[in-house]
């Protein structure tokens, strides 16, 4: 048997049913790699302890039954988990400690995870870097000083060091796919209205999505298969039935239409790019799919349209955070003077920055010509797809414009980072589902992703295009555990 | 429909008309709140009724209450007005210590209800006030000032309540139109049960647009908005108030600047709360966590069938069926339980008699003892009882007041008054006939008087044999009797 942390989700619940190996042993073997990978950064909070005695808890009457028995999980600090401290990466939730339970995580822990700890993420997944976290930058186990993507960087760096076999992020423009394509792990966001969004720190309502993040593409399925419900505490949660992701998982693909979209050959896209979507499209065709070239031809307006539109939400969605209610307060003369404070010294100055646009977007004089406008093209870009989808089952494209970048390379250019984004976000406008899929390296040897694009709810296609492609590519990740600490 | 008689204020030899429009802010009759399932219950104590939702925690959503959505389409269809099938919960964002989530959830450019119209019972006759439009929002907390020297508190009690905003046409044009208006639209929503319309609990409040204009003017003058109101009195005096004021500016030659004003109840003036320039920017935009809301017609037509009989039919019922005056019957139907307690008299006992009993000896009792028609000391049944007491001959409508007054501590039975206390009218003619003897008897100087032409002394032998009868006895039969033997 392999290392117990570089399993698989697949590997461990089939050790865990075989009672090859227990949740106690799982769980003490991620605490002690965690202990011994603090260089890494990616815990905020950990629930080591509790964790443990679950997992013992767990062993002494395991119910075999539950999809994720007995299985240690880490999630971003972004899902609000009842009695462990929920910060989204900021300082102004530093203290806060949630007496309720999101619903995707509730969904993972009643079917039997346990709660390995909170993942560090970009200061209310604002950031493409993770370094606008509050708690500090996270290292890219692919390489030091290398940034593991963001918003949910501690999560991809989490899962690709080993840290935890699976975990669960959100994706409002990218922030499970660009991490995952940077980490070399898989990444997918759903269909919006797929998970419930009912306790997850809002950042942008209308595109906040959570999702799976995993090693493999049948990982991703079974974690999907539990986090996706429908949820009435959720007004935008969608009653459909959900597949049994995993059990339909196939790498039949043979007939299935593939379409490239030309418009996502953007300028200055790096050659090694280029060769990276050239090898999925002929590894799809391997697979007996059928290539066709398509046209979005909204694409080039995805970016600022999001830019718009997800500063605007957010500008709302952050005025919670007044020192009023619970969080961090610095105390005032006055109401005015105790907001000022407060939200001045509360909030790091990316979130600073979308408020600022957000609140100017949607003032009396700028709201048609910003918020409104982004809207009508939004939907043009979703009109895009749905012309798209009327010819072919499935979309890939690469996940992102570029590698991992170093750690301070493009904290002083909000725009450069922004253009990270570039492939995902119109998925998101879309309320498409998406995933991100481990597909080659660039000359650092650092990994690159390829992202499938599906119809709504049609999870299920991409995954199974996912599952045939990662067999094709056989994607090594190997990591030199360079970060390790005795 | 006739001319109402004009409100105007005159300055030396110039008359101002004063325009007025309501914004007012009913809160729904709900269990529960607009977004949350936390009680609505007035008088708790203080933030004992905040869900996660309410007080705005991280990650929490709102889901809204179907209920609250009845009731609105309910009202909406009291006031004749358009329901729309697709409407939008909106974000209206600002600040304040008591709005936990920095934006109240509010309807705006898409409301669930459109143009209606309400109609006035004026003393000269009958006006009609548009509705422009009716939304849905929740309320806001409270933020209390002077319990802790330091610190302002904050009471979330109310945050997330649901409002309905029905906001009229500037048509009203005297502050007798705004109170009808007001009495109106409550009624209307008593009837519906969509609002109880209490005021001193806050449950009807309004923001008070006036403007003023020379008579004969037909475009509006510059408008200032008098916020949260909460009585009929108050708005009147504001009304009164800041027309004077913005007349006084304009006869000075100064221009009225568009502004929202306080009204100070303690020294009956407005005064400025904020300018036009400094008006806030609440930056509108759809809340992405709510989906547009569509109402199908099936809803509506369900709706539409359970609605009560509202008061203007009942006020036409009132007078086709039951011979009132349309005076009568407006203040009969002013209010849904002076109503229901009118049918239930009338079940048993005459409508004229009924009517004038219940608009006037029962009212009387209630104005003085300041309570509303529910908590009537007198039952409908013992009134009812009472009236046919009357119709009957058993007791005279002199007596019967006096049965009344006893029946008003502990409503008493007043059959029971009536034999305790022998009350009973004597209608005997033989009995009348023996007492009215006594009376000649004992004044046959009156009576030779009366024969010699003096007619007015009649009333004195009335008198007497009222007397002698001890009140009881039965006035139409001593006249008659009294006539025989006198003319006879």
């Amino acid at each position: 048997m392999s290392d117990i942390t570089s399993q698989s989700l697949f590997e461990l619940t089939s050790n865990i049913r075989e009672k090859k190996l227990s949740s106690e042993e799982i769980t003490k073997a991620f605490v002690n790699r965690a202990e011994k990978s603090k260089k890494l950064n990616v815990y905020v909070t950990d629930n080591f302890e509790r964790a443990i005695d679950q997992s013992k808890k767990f062993d002494s009457n395991p119910n075999l039954n539950f999809k994720l028995p007995g299985i240690p999980i880490a999630v971003k600090d972004l899902f609000c988990t009842n009695g462990v401290r929920t910060t989204a990466g900021s300082k102004i939730l530093n203290n806060f400690v949630p007496t309720y339970e999101s619903t995707v995580t509730q969904n993972l822990w009643s079917q039997g995870a346990i709660l390995l700890g909170k993942l560090n993420c970009d200061e209310f997944a604002m950031g493409s870097s993770n370094e606008t976290s509050f708690f500090g930058n996270v290292q890219n186990p692919v390489g030091e000083n290398l940034v593991p993507g963001g918003s949910s960087g501690g999560s991809s760096a989490a899962v690709a060091a080993n840290l935890t076999p699976v975990t669960i992020g959100t994706d409002t423009g990218g922030s499970i796919r660009q991490p995952a394509s940077f980490t070399g792990t898989v990444g997918l966001k759903p269909t919006y209205g797929s998970c419930s969004r009912y306790g997850i720190v809002a950042f942008a309502s209308s595109l906040d999505q959570a999702g799976p993040m995993t090693k493999n593409v049948r990982d991703c399925s079974m974690l999907l298969e539990v986090i996706s419900s429908f949820d009435q505490k959720d007004s935008t949660s969608i009653d459909y039935k959900r597949n049994n992701y995993s059990k339909e998982l196939s790498k039949d693909i043979k007939g299935k239409k593939i379409g490239i979209p030309k418009e996502y050959r953007v300028d200055n896209m790096p050659d090694e790019i280029e060769q990276l979507w050239k090898n999925g499209i002929s590894y799809a065709k391997d697979c007996g799919a059928e290539i066709i070239d398509i046209s979005l031809p909204h694409t080039n307006y995805a970016l600022p349209t999001y830019y718009i539109v997800a500063p605007a939400e957010a500008s709302s969605n952050l005025a919670r955070y007044d020192g009023v209610k619970y969080g961090f307060r610095s105390p005032g003369q006055n109401l005015i003077e105790m907001y000022e404070k407060t939200r001045s010294e509360g909030f790091g100055d990316e979130v600073k920055r979308r408020i600022m646009i957000g609140t100017y977007v949607l003032s009396s004089g700028y709201y048609d010509a910003y918020y409104l406008k982004a809207q009508k093209v939004r939907q043009l870009i979703k009109k895009d797809f749905d012309d798209a989808f009327s010819k072919v089952d499935a979309i890939l494209t690469p996940s992102t414009p570029s590698s991992a970048f170093k750690i301070g390379e493009k904290t002083n250019d909000p725009v450069s980072m922004y253009l990270n984004d570039i492939f995902t976000v119109p998925i998101n406008l879309a309320g498409l589902p998406g995933i991100s899929i481990p597909a080659g390296k660039d000359k650092n040897n650092y990994p690159l992703g390829l992202q499938v694009i599906g119809k709504p709810f049609d999870e299920q296609n991409i995954l199974n295009i996912s599952y045939a492609l990662e067999d094709k590519i056989n994607f090594k990740n190997d990591i030199s555990d360079w970060w390790l600490s005795e | 429909m006739s001319k109402n008689s004009e409100y105007l204020i005159e300055r030396e030899n110039k008359q101002y008309e004063v325009i007025i429009g309501l914004e007012v802010h009913a809160q729904v009759t709900s269990e529960s709140k607009l977004f949350s399932q936390s009680s609505t219950k007035f008088g708790a104590e203080p933030n004992t009724q905040v869900s996660l939702v309410d007080a705005a925690f991280p990650g929490m959503l709102p889901v809204i209450n179907e209920f609250c959505i009845e009731q609105a389409i309910k009202t909406g269809i009291g006031l004749k007005a358009k329901i729309n099938k697709k409407s939008v919960f909106d974000r209206k964002n600002y600040f304040y210590a008591d709005l936990p989530q920095g934006y109240q959830i509010s309807q705006y450019k898409y409301p669930i209800v459109g143009e209606g119209k309400v109609i006035l019972d004026m003393p000269n006759g009958q006006k009609e006030i548009g509705i422009e439009r009716l939304h849905l929002e929740q309320d806001a907390g409270k933020s209390i000032h002077d319990i802790d020297p330091n610190n302002t508190l904050v009471d979330l009690n109310r945050s997330g309540v649901a409002l309905m905003e029905i906001v009229s046409k500037p048509d009203l044009r005297s502050p007798d139109e705004v109170n009808v208006y007001i009495k109106k639209l409550r009624s209307i929503m008593r009837y519906l049960g969509t609002c109880d319309g209490n005021m001193q609990e806050g449950s009807l409040r309004a923001d008070v647009n006036v403007s003023v204009r020379l008579k004969g003017q037909t475009e509006f003058g510059t408008r200032c908005e008098i916020k949260n109101v909460n009585s009929i009195k108050f708005m009147q005096m504001a009304i009164i108030s800041e027309a004077n004021r913005q007349i006084d500016l304009l006869e000075e030659g100064k221009e009225i600047d568009q502004e929202t004003r306080l009204f100070d109840t303690k020294r009956n003036e407005t005064r400025s709360m904020r300018s036009k320039e400094d008006a806030h920017d609440y930056r509108y935009f759809p809340d992405p966590d709510l989906l547009p809301l569509e109402i199908s017609q099936e809803l509506i037509e369900k709706i539409k069938s359970d609605i009560p009989e509202l008061p203007d039919e009942k006020k036409k019922r009132f007078i086709d069926k039951f011979n009132l005056s349309p005076y009568e019957a407006t203040i009969l139907v002013s209010d849904i339980e002076t109503s229901n307690f009118f049918e239930e008299v009338i079940k048993n006992s005459d409508v004229k008699l009924a009517t004038n009993w219940i608009t006037g000896e029962l009212f009387a009792v209630l104005n003085e003892k300041n309570i509303e028609i529910s908590q009537s000391p007198v039952s409908a049944k013992n009134l009812s009882k009472l009236i046919n007491l009357i119709k009957d001959g058993t007791i005279s409508g002199k007596i019967a007041k006096t049965v009344f007054e006893q029946m008003i501590d502990g409503d008493q039975d007043p059959l029971i008054i009536v034999k305790e206390k022998g009350l009973k009218q004597e209608s005997d003619p033989k009995a009348i006939e023996e007492l009215i003897n006594k009376v000649i008897e004992n004044n046959s100087d009156k009576v030779a008087e009366y024969k010699s032409g003096k007619d007015k002394l009649f009333g004195f032998f009335v008198g007497q044999a009222m007397k002698e009868s001890k009140g009881k006895g039965n006035p139409q039969l001593i006249n008659k009797i009294l006539k025989e033997k006198l003319n006879g």
